[in-house]
C-alpha cells in the first residue's frame, strides 16, 4: 500500500463555486467532514482600481469608483467624491447631503437585502431569496429611474449630486419606506425562528470582540460581537448627527446575531430614509444641489483620508494629491477585505456545511476584497 | 391477476396467440405500462414543482414554451437528449456507466409494486412491503458508486453522505413498516389497502400517526428533498455526487429523484392513507349499478383517482418543504435518526400492539 495519509483531504472550494459569492477560492483541508484549516486565496477579481486611478483625472475616475462594491456603488461613491472635497475645502449644499443620505442608506438597505437572500440560499434554503429581491427590485427601479443605472449609478459629483430627486420619485420611496418594515417582518417570520435556520446559525463561527478588534473587523460583523462602533455616531458625517437612529448591536457573535445585526440595521436605515424624505419633501423651494464645479479646476493638493460607513463596514478612501488633475496616489480601505482574513479563525474545526454557513454570514464580496 | 387480465387473455386467446407468449406479452405490457406512466408524471412532476415553488415566491415559473409553460420539461428532455456524454479522465469507467443505470432501474422496478387499483398491479406480490424497500436500498448504493467514480472529491463527498443516510434512515422506515404489517396482517401492498377500506377512520393513519410522521421525515431523507438533500447540497458540494455527470446520466439522477418523490408518496398512501380506498367507503360506480364490465372499469379508474390525489397531496407537503426550509446540517439530521426517530419508531410499534391486542380481544 502506498503511504499517502487518506484521513486528509484537501479540498479547493471555488474560485468557480456557487456559494463563494463571486470569485473567492478557499483551500480547505478536511478530515472527514471536519475543517482542519482553510486557506482564502484572493485576487481573481482584482482590476487594480488603486493604479488605474494615476493616470485618469479626477472626474474621470469617477465612474470607475462604482465598481469597487457594486452592490453598494453609493458608499464607494461617497469616500472618493468626500475625499476630494476635503481636500479642495469645501461645503456641500444642504439638500445634496439630504440625497447623499437619502440615497446611501437605500444603497445600505439593498444590500443587505441581497445578502438576506443569498446567505439563506447558501443555507439551502430557496424562498428568501426571491421574497429579499421584491423589495430590492423596487429599490433598483427608484434608483434606476433617479440616476439611469441599477448598481453603477455615478451619481455623486465634486460639489453635490447630479441630478435633483424629482418629487414622484421622493413619493416612491416613501411608499416603499411605508410598506418597507412589513416586508421585513415577513423575513423574520419565515426565517428567524425556524428551527432548521438556528441550529445552523446558533453557536456556529464565533467571533469575539477581542478577535474582531485585532483583525480589524467593522460593520455589522463587529456590532454583532458586542462593539457598538459605527461611524455614522462615532464621528458623523452628512447630516447623520441631525437623525434619529440606533445602532443595533448584539453580544454573541456567531452566524445568528449577525444575521439578527443586519435586520435591525435594515429597519433602522428605513427610518433614517423616512426622515430625509420629511426634509425632502417639505422643503421644496432649496434647489441647489450641485456647486457646479469646472471639472478641470479640481486640481487638489495634499493628503486626505475620507472615511464611510459602508454596508459591510467601514470603508476608507485615501488620496494623495499633489496639485495636478490626476491623483498621486489612491488607497482603497474595504471593510471585506479585512472579514475574508477571518474565516481561518472562526471557522475552523467546524464541519463542511457551516463553512458555508459562516462565510455566508460574513457578507464578504469579492470586488470589494480584489479591487 | 384480476379483471384486466382476464380480458387480456380472452382477447389473445380470440386471435390465437400462444400461451407462452401470452404471458411474457403480459409482463412487457404491465412494464411498458409503468414505464411510460413514470415518464409522464416525472415530466409532469417537474413542471408542476418549479410551478408550484414560482407560487410561493411570487413568480410566474416557465410560461414560454407551449401553453403557459406546459411543454417546459419536454422541451428540457429533448435537450438534455443532445448534451455531449462528458467522461472525466479521472473516472473508473465501468462504475461511472453503471452508476446512473443503478439509481434509476430500481426505482422504475418498485413502480411495478404498487396497487395503482384494485385490479392495476403490475406484480401482485405476497411481500410487496419487504420488496418495496428491498429494492429501493439499491439506489443510495448507485450514488455511491457514482461519488466514489467520478474522480471528484465533492462526489465522493457526496456518495459517501448519501451512504450515511440511507443507512440511518432506513431503520426507523422499517420498525414502522413492522407496525402497519401488525396493523394490516400482510406484507402484501393489495391486502393492506384493502385491510383499510370502508370509511377514512379504517385507515392505518389513525393509530399509527407517530409512524406516519417518521415515515414521511425518513423518506424526505431517503429522496435526498430539501431539508435533507446533503448529497447534492449545492451550496457545499456544488452539486454533490452528480457534479461531474451530464447529458442522458445526469437526466437518470434527476428524473430518478422525481421518481423516488412520486413513488414514495404513493407508498406512503398505501400504507397510512388507505390507499385507492376512496374517503367515505362508497363508489360512484357501485351508486349508478352500472354492469359488470364497465362497473368494474368505472372502479379501477374510481379508484386510480383516489390514489393519485392522496399521492398528490403528500407530494405538495414534500414540496412545500422545499420551499419552507433550508437544509439541515447532515450531522444533526442523522443524530436525529438514531436518537430521536428510532427510539420513537420503537414506541409506535409498542402503541400499534397495544391496540392491536385491544381489537383482538374485542
Amino acid at each position: 500500500m502506498n503511504s499517502v495519509n487518506t484521513n486528509i483531504m484537501e479540498i479547493n472550494i471555488g474560485p468557480q463555486h456557487p456559494s463563494t459569492h463571486g470569485v473567492l477560492r478557499l483551500k480547505v483541508t478536511l478530515e472527514g467532514e471536519k475543517i482542519l484549516n482553510i486557506e482564502p486565496v484572493i485576487g481573481y477579481l482584482h482590476r487594480g482600481m488603486e493604479k488605474m486611478a494615476e493616470n485618469r483625472n479626477y472626474i474621470q475616475y469617477l465612474p470607475v469608483v462604482d465598481r469597487i462594491d457594486y452592490l453598494s456603488g453609493f458608499f464607494c461613491s461617497y469616500a472618493y467624491v468626500n475625499a476630494v472635497e476635503l481636500l479642495m475645502n469645501i461645503e456641500i449644499p444642504i439638500k445634496a447631503k439630504y440625497i447623499r443620505t437619502l440615497t446611501m442608506e437605500m444603497n445600505r438597505i439593498m444590500s443587505h437585502l441581497l445578502w438576506l437572500g443569498c446567505y439563506l440560499l447558501d443555507l439551502g434554503a430557496t424562498s428568501p431569496l426571491f421574497y429579499a429581491f421584491i423589495e430590492r427590485e423596487k429599490l433598483m427601479d427608484i434608483l434606476e429611474d433617479l440616476t439611469g443605472a441599477r448598481m453603477m449609478y455615478n451619481y455623486y459629483t465634486f460639489g453635490g449630486v447630479k441630478k435633483d430627486i424629482p418629487v414622484d420619485i421622493l413619493k416612491r420611496i416613501y411608499d416603499f419606506a411605508k410598506h418597507f418594515p412589513s416586508s421585513v417582518k415577513e423575513y423574520e417570520d419565515l426565517i428567524s425562528d425556524n428551527p432548521i435556520f438556528t441550529s445552523r446559525t446558533m453557536k456556529t463561527g464565533i467571533l469575539a470582540k477581542e478577535t474582531a478588534e485585532q483583525f480589524s473587523i467593522t460593520g455589522a460583523n463587529l456590532r454583532a460581537s458586542g462593539a457598538a462602533k459605527d461611524l455614522r455616531k462615532d464621528s458623523p458625517y452628512l447630516i447623520y448627527n441631525l437623525l434619529d437612529f440606533n445602532i443595533p448591536v448584539k453580544q454573541t457573535g456567531d452566524s445568528y446575531c449577525r444575521y439578527i445585526t443586519r435586520i435591525n440595521e435594515m429597519k433602522e436605515s428605513n427610518k433614517i430614509i423616512l426622515q430625509c424624505l420629511d426634509r425632502l419633501l417639505t422643503d421644496e423651494n432649496d434647489n441647489e444641489i450641485n456647486l457646479k464645479l469646472n471639472p478641470l479646476s479640481i486640481k487638489p493638493e495634499g493628503e486626505v483620508i475620507s472615511e464611510v460607513e459602508s454596508s459591510r463596514g467601514l470603508m476608507q478612501c485615501i488620496i494623495s494629491a499633489d496639485g495636478s488633475s490626476n491623483p498621486l496616489r489612491i488607497k482603497w480601505r474595504t471593510p471585506s477585505f479585512y472579514a475574508a482574513q477571518l474565516l481561518n479563525t472562526i471557522a475552523k474545526n467546524h464541519l463542511l456545511p457551516d463553512l458555508m454557513a459562516v462565510f455566508g454570514s460574513l457578507d464578504i464580496i469579492m470586488p470589494e476584497v480584489d479591487r | 391477476m384480476g379483471l384486466f387480465y382476464v380480458i387480456y387473455l380472452d382477447f389473445m386467446r380470440q386471435i390465437n396467440i400462444p400461451d407462452w407468449l401470452i404471458i411474457i406479452l403480459w409482463h412487457i405490457i404491465n412494464f411498458c405500462f409503468a414505464a411510460v406512466l413514470l415518464i409522464f408524471i416525472v415530466l409532469f412532476l417537474v413542471l408542476f414543482e418549479r410551478k408550484y415553488l414560482a407560487f410561493f415566491t411570487r413568480r410566474k415559473g416557465p410560461n414560454r414554451v407551449g401553453l403557459n409553460g406546459c411543454l417546459q420539461t419536454a422541451a428540457d428532455g429533448l435537450k438534455i437528449l443532445f448534451k455531449e456524454n462528458i467522461l472525466p479522465s479521472g473516472a473508473d469507467k465501468f462504475l461511472y456507466f453503471c452508476a446512473p443505470l443503478l439509481v434509476f432501474s430500481p426505482i422504475m422496478a418498485v413502480y411495478c409494486l404498487i396497487p395503482f387499483a384494485e385490479d392495476l398491479t403490475a406484480y401482485n406480490s405476497c411481500c410487496g412491503v419487504l420488496l418495496f424497500m428491498a429494492i429501493l436500498s439499491l439506489p443510495p448504493l448507485g450514488v455511491l458508486f457514482a461519488g466514489y467514480s467520478s474522480g471528484n472529491k465533492y462526489s465522493l463527498i457526496g456518495g459517501i453522505r448519501s451512504c450515511v443516510q440511507s443507512i440511518s434512515s432506513e431503520i426507523p422506515v422499517f420498525i414502522v413498516l413492522a407496525g402497519i404489517v401488525l396493523l394490516t396482517g400482510s406484507m402484501n401492498l393489495n391486502e393492506i389497502t384493502k385491510a383499510q377500506s370502508g370509511i377514512f377512520l379504517n385507515w392505518n393513519i389513525f393509530p399509527s400517526i407517530l409512524g406516519f410522521i417518521i415515515f414521511l421525515i425518513c423518506s424526505l431523507i431517503i429522496m435526498n428533498r430539501i431539508p435533507f438533500d446533503f448529497p447534492e447540497a449545492e451550496s457545499e458540494l456544488t452539486a454533490g455526487y452528480n457534479s461531474e455527470y451530464s447529458g442522458m446520466k445526469f437526466a437518470m439522477f434527476f428524473l430518478g429523484e422525481y421518481a423516488l418523490t412520486f413513488i414514495f408518496s404513493a407508498f406512503i398512501a398505501v400504507l397510512f392513507l388507505g390507499g385507492y380506498n376512496p374517503p367515505f367507503g362508497v363508489y360512484a360506480a357501485d351508486l349508478l349499478n352500472l354492469p359488470l364490465i364497465s362497473g368494474a372499469i368505472v372502479k379501477n379508474i374510481e379508484q386510480f383517482f383516489w390514489l393519485m390525489i392522496k399521492t398528490y397531496i403528500l407530494i405538495l407537503i414534500i414540496m412545500w418543504f422545499r420551499a419552507a426550509y433550508p437544509r439541515l446540517r447532515q450531522s444533526d439530521a442523522i443524530e436525529f435518526c438514531w436518537y430521536i426517530l428510532i427510539p420513537l419508531s420503537v414506541f409506535n410499534l409498542f402503541i400499534l400492539c397495544i391496540i392491536q391486542f385491544i381489537r383482538g380481544c374485542l
